[in-house]
């Protein structure tokens, strides 16, 4: 391992991870958006959008981001519809995200005793009253262990940006890789920047799952 | 049909080669599954096991495997390790040990999760009726395990069948990278077969991992 090579690499392997960081994190964003509104859709049981919302979730919970992002960029500009790689990137992750979180609402606000429900109406609250009092923060509680862990896997999915041509971590180690055949520091430094991104929100996660647990009702 | 590309897979032996890069996927897959598997279950066991090193050891693997991407893990043993040792590893044999290196953690966690969720007071109940601690195991902690295992195996199929799409960058050619060398052929001819050809690939994973997590989830339902 050279020193001197792992300085000079550095500043690249830095841009790389904002890049990959900014279109993580609008990827993530979109993915909560995606999964409210499937799971609106799915509560109120709206006809024709409801069985669009299944298709969809079917559809991207079954199929590889890698697969996903190849149709978004290479297949869509043939049907007239351009997208530059960075909103591919995100909007792909969204949309994959968006599957997963709906499912993970959904078996959220399935956990909870129609009971509860229930007793909130005969107290007197208005349905909005009930879910925001009464259902959603147990259901948040349940869910909670299941979004952190969506987050997670959203952000490692980000290592197959590089086919869309978007300069990110995974792109930086194969381009230097090849043009310089430093492999041993490059690849360190790829694992030491993964980590650098994932290491937090991990953590962060566990100590967010173990406070949420607190709440938990009657356990 | 021409304006959609979709002509191109009715040419010759296209659509038979974009089979034939599926398997290539699905193949890997297969083997990694089952290796996983029968890896995972003696890794599930050693993490319950009693010994704190042996339960910590486990957990920095789960972690190393929970954060890191497989692509980077792909990398690493695929470039890295062949750098390092100078030996000769194929991109095939590099990616189904960094499958099996992955599947046998989340495997293993699976195992863990059934094992410590069937309630002591059934260890408790079988030696209070005689058993002895094989044929409690057999008879009693065996079958409710596995009930609880078996829809959660098979939804890890369905997960390393859609990893194994990341084979084509280590220079796989699996079925992505037929469908980009069927479009490269095809260029002139009908300059929109990227639009066919990727729906299609889009459909054909889908068609395969449908069925799958269906029968996944309906077992867990029945089962649960």
């Amino acid at each position: 391992m050279e020193k001197e090579v792992i300085l000079q690499y550095l500043p690249l392997y830095r841009e790389a991870l904002l890049l990959t960081l900014r279109i993580g994190w609008q990827g993530v964003l979109l993915a909560l958006v995606f999964g409210v509104a499937c799971t609106w859709i799915r509560q109120l049981k709206i006809p024709v959008l409801k069985s669009l919302v299944t298709v969809y979730i079917e559809l991207f919970r079954n199929t590889p981001l890698l697969v996903q992002l190849f149709f978004l960029y290479f297949a869509l500009p043939k049907a007239g519809i351009r997208m530059t790689p960075e909103l591919c990137g995100s909007l792909g992750l969204g949309l994959l995200g968006g599957a997963y979180m709906a499912e993970t609402f959904r078996s959220g606000l399935e956990s909870i005793a129609p009971i509860q429900e229930e007793s909130a109406l005969s107290l007197g609250m208005t349905s909005m009253q009930a879910l925001r009092y009464v259902i959603l923060p147990q259901a948040a509680t349940y869910s909670i262990s299941g979004i952190v862990a969506n987050v997670i896997f959203l952000l490692k999915e980000t290592s197959v940006f590089s086919v869309i041509s978007l300069m990110d971590l995974m792109f930086t180690a194969k381009d230097l890789i090849g043009m310089y055949a430093k492999t041993l520091e490059c690849l360190t430094l790829l694992v030491v920047f993964y980590l650098i991104m994932l290491l937090p929100v991990s953590v962060f996660g566990s100590w967010l799952e173990r406070r949420m647990r607190r709440a938990e009702f009657g356990a | 049909m021409q304006s959609l590309g979709l002509d191109v897979l009715f040419k010759g032996s296209n659509f038979i080669r974009l089979l034939e890069g599926l398997w290539v996927a699905v193949r890997i897959s297969l083997i990694s599954v089952v290796l996983s598997i029968v890896l995972g279950i003696p890794a599930g066991m050693l993490m319950t096991s009693r010994s704190r090193v042996i339960r910590a050891l486990f957990r920095v693997y789960l972690e190393i495997v929970r954060i890191m991407p497989q692509m980077v893990l792909l990398f690493i043993v695929y470039f890295g390790t062949t750098r390092v040792f100078g030996w000769d590893l194929s991109a095939e044999a590099s990616a189904i040990i960094v499958f099996v290196f992955w599947g046998c953690a989340e495997m293993g966690d699976l195992v863990r999760g059934a094992l410590i969720s069937i309630p002591r007071i059934q260890y408790e109940s079988a030696a209070a009726l005689g058993m002895n601690q094989l044929v409690s195991f057999r008879y009693v902690i065996l079958p409710q395990t596995v009930r609880r295992l078996i829809p959660l195996s098979i939804n890890l199929i369905t997960r390393m069948i859609k990893t194994t799409s990341l084979v084509m960058m280590i220079g796989i050619v699996e079925v992505l990278k037929v469908g980009q060398q069927i479009i490269e052929a095809n260029r002139k001819a009908s300059p929109n077969a990227a639009f066919g050809v990727f729906a299609t690939v889009f459909l054909l994973y889908f068609l395969i991992c449908w069925p799958i997590s269906t029968l996944a989830s309906w077992l867990e339902k029945r089962w649960a």
